[in-house]
């Protein structure tokens, strides 16, 4: 994988690639799903998640959505900002939008390229 | 209008007694260690019994009850609560008994029980009846459970999936979720009915329990249901009845002849008693016979030995307790009442009324809104607005239009798989001339729907405070009060 | 037939208007072989008049606690309830209400589960409060899931001396989310902190307690908030809310979560039900409280209002990943509460609640005095005690029965090792010169 390049998730996650750091965060696609974000539930620091389980929890007024890490690794940074002002996620979601910083470990072997999920973006809004 | 908070008014120092002072001589008193003693004073407001009158019966009047009007709220079954029902249940024979006291001193409360277990029997087609759950959701679990322990009494410990459909109420996978089961959901055919090769898929050596409403969520009577028992059945699961639905059939028709196994009931919709503004409320539940020996401790019932009726509590395969003591027998004292006044041939006659009045009010509304499903429905029904894109109002736009012509609106947006659902349930309690005045209305928003869209998205326009910012109460939550110190 | 309006004439307009001739055809869609061929088995209707007697009778074959002067506690308490109580819930406005969920016509019930919630955050010291539970049992239950969803963790200490039924309630709800309850050792009275500390480990999602516990004895929950806190675990306290005005709040002492059975706060005996749970948390499991939920915000002009929130994790939504599966909670028995408080004031609450605390000692001491009668455990307590007796519980509650009196809880019921033991409760709703009749009566043969 080049470094940089971002990759995303069936669960409208991204998660962006450098060296041995990662930042993820999710869509603009899931954001606008959501609606008004209202509250973001994000892991400890240190935590070792594993690519697949739940991490995190994204809340609106009308849905909760789970958090799927797309990586295996340790969790090095959380965005503190998100708990006081979680409408960043709305406002942009690829940029200070973002929720932790993992120390990586190893992919998700199912992510999906930009064009990939463009497609499957595609497919779920009809 | 708008009401303080009470705590705002409080008066340091200003209060109401109602006990005599305390009788036991000083030095017979006792204090408390200073590890146990409280330190501060709780922040109750400090008032005089005319100021907490006036308080709370302001902010009665800040709300709508059935009393207040037509609340066609659907799957709710808003219909009248009779006043009887209210005094019943404060007879002190019934509403000053200890939970704990001796049966010999209660027969008349356990008999109360015993007979409203019977009735309900009959009504669902049940073997046995338990009253212990609080509300509906409750009833569900209880339900649930019981199903899990009987697979389990089998040794047949790989059944862990319940089956709900689409259209299902969000408290049937949530039930299960809590029993430990996971939850496999089947979409719904074009008719609204359950999708029976989509059944047929999931059903299997896995499959603990299929939970279904008939009639469904969308208020048709799910007419394939012998064949979904039999698919149920023979993947050896058992079928569970949400019976939120049950005020369309009383007497028609009954869950337990349709091959259902497991039936809650809730006596705060179907048998008048009220809702409370969210309760209590009382859901209990039916058995065939052969999950009898499953239901919570303890159960009432004769002794003919005895002569007396008893609470029996030595059941060893039974799922345990749901609820301290017996259930809410406030709410099945009124239930009781209900009965007693309704009789058979009264509970059937409000079934066919009921299922009368959705069908009226249907066909009145079907010029100006679109019916997703055909009639004929049974005690509630689905409309949606027209020409949504064009006029962009919506149904929370119609539903809030309507506070201002003086109604509480329908239930909206369920069930989950018909956009824009408002979900309508007049009651067989509710006259023509209310029918067709609400109906009338809702011509009238679907109107202005056209030519003022503003007005609705307005709406509602005389109400103390208008729509909520809902948002802002979400993240930043203030759910208590804090004095205010300048 | 009751309750039903329409006129021979309005009916067959309306059918005319459907397009159909009999309201038969209307349950044509149910398969003939699944229509019920007979009448129900039930009694016919009954006119208002015939029913009220009918049920009057019925009332009247039970000796209820107006008519008898009752010593029965046990998770349900007779106390005095102001007569402006009834009069509010008698509001139908209030109670022929569904749940308040639409705001602009609900600020009636909205604003009243605020002022609830905060009462109940004033007298537990929580943060936070839901709006309702079934009851004490269940919203013990429910705060063990919260516990264990919160720490990710499977097992639960849970001290014998809570209430038996809340316990027994407590299983059926653990046993299909396969989290295990292991008891901490209990001595002369009271729960042993030093046991609970050498439970506590990394698997331990939380610490439940009762306070007063089930015999009446006051717990000293810091020790256990200490100990449960070190090992990452919460300390949930079960406790009865009249106690409050007294006794350490349980937040002051370190209580993550507390619950209890609000009955107390107004609400008649009604033989068990409807009762009332309420729950309340700290701050930092806000979002975890199962259940309704109300919250202040403005409308779109800025007014002032009450709304339902934080219902995004709640069954309407989430469906098989909520939090509960609860909807109708209690939410009339909460109005009581709120009613209840409001009209005591914090003096009324402290005076009910020493009343309580001294006639229950005075009973104790007096009861101490007759002859094989003894006070097991020497520990502080409140409204409820325990004595042993050498006459057969059962035997010496039927002699009082007999004299008007309703005697204590035989604990052999739930505790084997407690046999001959009574668990006696002494409200403020108990004269001195009532006690001093149980005493005597009591003493006739003893
Ligand atoms: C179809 C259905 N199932 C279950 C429930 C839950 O019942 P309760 O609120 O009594 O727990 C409801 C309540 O609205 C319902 O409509």
């Amino acid at each position: 994988m080049n470094s940089n390049e971002v990759k995303y998730t069936r669960e409208h996650e991204w998660i962006k690639v450098e060296g041995k750091l990662a930042r993820i965060g999710i869509t603009d696609y899931a954001q606008k799903s959501l609606g008004d974000v209202v509250f973001v539930e994000l892991p400890d620091l240190d935590r070792e998640l594993k690519a697949g389980e739940v991490m995190g929890v994204v809340e609106s007024v009308k849905a909760v959505s789970d958090i799927y890490a797309p990586c295996t690794g340790r969790v090095i940074t959380v965005n503190e900002a998100l708990l006081d002002s979680p409408e960043l996620i709305n406002q942009d979601p690829f940029g200070d939008g973002w929720m932790v910083e993992v120390e990586l470990d190893g992919l998700d072997e199912e992510l999906l390229s930009a064009q990939e999920y463009e497609e499957l973006v595609k497919e779920e809004a009809e | 209008m708008k009401e303080q908070l009470i705590f705002t008014k409080s008066v340091a120092g200003r209060k109401e007694g109602y006990l005599p002072p305390l009788d036991i001589p000083e030095p017979q008193q006792v204090s408390l260690p200073d590890w146990a003693r409280r330190k501060d004073t709780p922040r109750l407001p400090e008032l005089t019994e005319m100021d907490v009158v006036r308080h709370y019966t302001r902010l009665s009047q800040l709300n709508y009850g059935v009393d207040s009007g037509f609340y066609p709220l659907g799957s709710c079954t808003m219909k009248y609560n009779p006043k009887i029902n209210e005094d019943a249940a404060n007879l002190p024979g019934f509403a000053q008994l200890h939970p704990y006291q001796p049966v010999e001193t209660t027969q008349g409360a356990l008999q109360l029980m015993a007979e409203t277990q019977k009735a309900l029997a009959e009504i669902a087609g049940m073997d046995a009846v338990t009253l212990q759950p609080a509300a509906g959701a409750h009833g569900e679990l209880t339900g649930i459970m019981m199903i899990m322990a009987y697979h389990a009494s089998r040794g047949d410990r790989r059944r862990t999936k319940v089956i709900v459909p689409d259209s299902s109420h969000g408290t049937n996978p949530a039930t299960a979720a809590l029993c430990g089961c996971e939850i496999v959901q089947i979409p719904s055919n074009p008719d609204g009915g359950v999708d029976l090769e989509a059944l047929k898929k999931v059903a299997g050596m896995d499959t603990a329990a299929l939970m279904l409403t008939n009639p469904s969520t969308l208020g048709l009577f799910e007419n394939q249901i012998s064949e979904i028992a039999r698919i149920i059945h023979q993947a050896g699961a058992l079928l569970y009845y949400d019976g939120a639905n049950m005020n369309a059939i009383m007497g028609y028709a009954r869950p337990g002849d349709m091959g259902f196994d497991v039936v809650h009931i809730n006596l705060h919709k179907t048998f008048a008693t009220p809702h409370g503004g969210g309760g209590p409320g009382s859901g209990p539940v039916g058995v065939k016979a052969f999950l009898e020996p499953f239901l919570p401790k303890p159960v009432v019932r004769y002794e003919m030995q005895d002569g007396r009726y008893i609470l029996d509590d030595r059941r060893p395969l039974s799922i345990g307790k749901v609820k301290a003591f017996y259930g809410n027998f406030g709410v099945v004292v009124k239930a009781y009442t209900y009965l007693t006044v309704m009789g058979g041939d009264g509970l059937k006659a409000a079934s066919e009324k009921a299922v009368l009045n959705a069908n009226y009010l249907m066909s009145l509304l079907g010029r100006d809104y679109h019916v997703p499903f055909a009639g004929p429905c049974k005690h509630e029904f689905i409309v949606t607005p027209k020409n949504i894109k064009e006029t962009g109002v919506h149904t929370m736009d119609v539903a809030k239009r309507l506070i201002d012509y003086g109604y509480h609106p329908p239930t909206i947006y369920f069930p989950l798989i018909v956009e824009e659902a408002l979900m309508i349930e007049p009651t067989e309690t509710e006259s023509k001339e209310t029918l067709d005045a609400f109906a009338r209305a809702l011509c009238k928003i679907s109107r202005e729907a056209k030519d003022d869209p503003g007005l609705l998205h307005e709406a509602p326009h005389n109400t103390p405070v208008s729509r909520m910012d809902e948002t802002a109460a979400a993240r930043k939550p203030v759910l208590r009060w804090v004095p205010y110190y300048e | 037939m009751a309750y039903l309006p329409h006129t021979k004439e309005q009916e067959k307009a309306m059918l005319a208007t459907i397009g159909v001739s009999s309201s038969e055809e209307l349950f044509r869609d149910i398969p003939p072989e699944l229509r019920l061929a007979r009448p129900l088995a039930l009694s016919p209707g009954l006119s208002e008049k015939t029913a009220w007697e009918q049920i009057g009778a019925l009332a009247e074959k039970n000796r209820h606690t107006g008519r008898l002067i009752s010593f029965l506690g046990a998770g349900a308490y007779e106390h005095y309830q102001p007569k402006a109580v009834k009069h509010i819930l008698a509001r139908s406005e209030f109670y022929t209400a569904y749940t308040p969920y639409q705001p602009e016509i609900s600020q009636g019930t909205l604003q009243a589960v605020f002022e609830y919630q905060t009462m109940i955050c004033e007298l537990t010291g929580m943060d936070a409060a839901n709006a309702s539970l079934y009851d004490g049992a269940t919203a013990l239950a429910e705060a063990a899931l919260m516990a264990a969803e919160a720490t990710r963790r499977k097992v639960i200490l849970v001290s014998p001396l809570l209430h038996p039924e809340y316990r027994q309630t407590l299983e059926t709800y653990l046993h299909g989310r396969g989290i295990r309850i292991a008891e901490i050792p209990w001595e002369k009275g009271v729960t042993q902190p030093a046991e609970a500390e050498k439970l506590l480990n990394h698997e331990v999602a939380g610490v439940l307690l009762q306070n007063p516990n089930f015999l009446g004895s006051i717990e000293e929950l810091a020790p256990f908030a200490q100990a449960a806190h070190k090992a990452g675990a919460l300390l949930v306290v079960s406790v009865d809310p009249v106690s409050l005005g007294l006794l350490a709040d349980p937040g002051q002492c370190g209580a993550d979560i507390v619950v209890g059975e609000g009955q107390s706060m107004g609400l008649p005996l009604s033989l068990g039900g409807p009762y009332l749970g309420f729950m309340g948390v700290k701050e930092k499991y806000l979002r975890r409280m199962p259940g309704r939920i109300v919250g202040k915000t403005t409308d779109r002009l800025g007014r002032e209002g009450f709304v339902l929130t934080l219902q995004a994790r709640e069954q309407h939504i989430r469906r098989e990943k909520a939090s509960s599966n609860i909807c109708s909670n209690e939410a009339l028995c909460a109005l009581s509460a709120t009613v209840y408080l409001a009209l005591l004031g914090p003096q009324g609450l402290r005076e009910v609640g020493n009343q309580c605390l001294q006639k229950g000692h005075y009973a104790k001491k007096c009861l101490s005095t007759l002859p094989g009668v003894t006070v097991p455990f020497g520990c502080p307590s409140f409204t409820e005690f325990v004595v042993k007796t050498q006459e057969a519980p059962v035997l010496l509650n039927q002699r009082l029965l007999s004299g008007g009196i309703l005697g204590g809880l035989d604990l052999g019921r739930f505790y084997p090792e407690l046999k001959n033991h009574i668990l006696l409760c002494v409200t403020e709703m108990r004269s001195k010169e009532e006690i001093d009749q149980l005493v005597r009566i009591w003493g006739e043969k003893a």
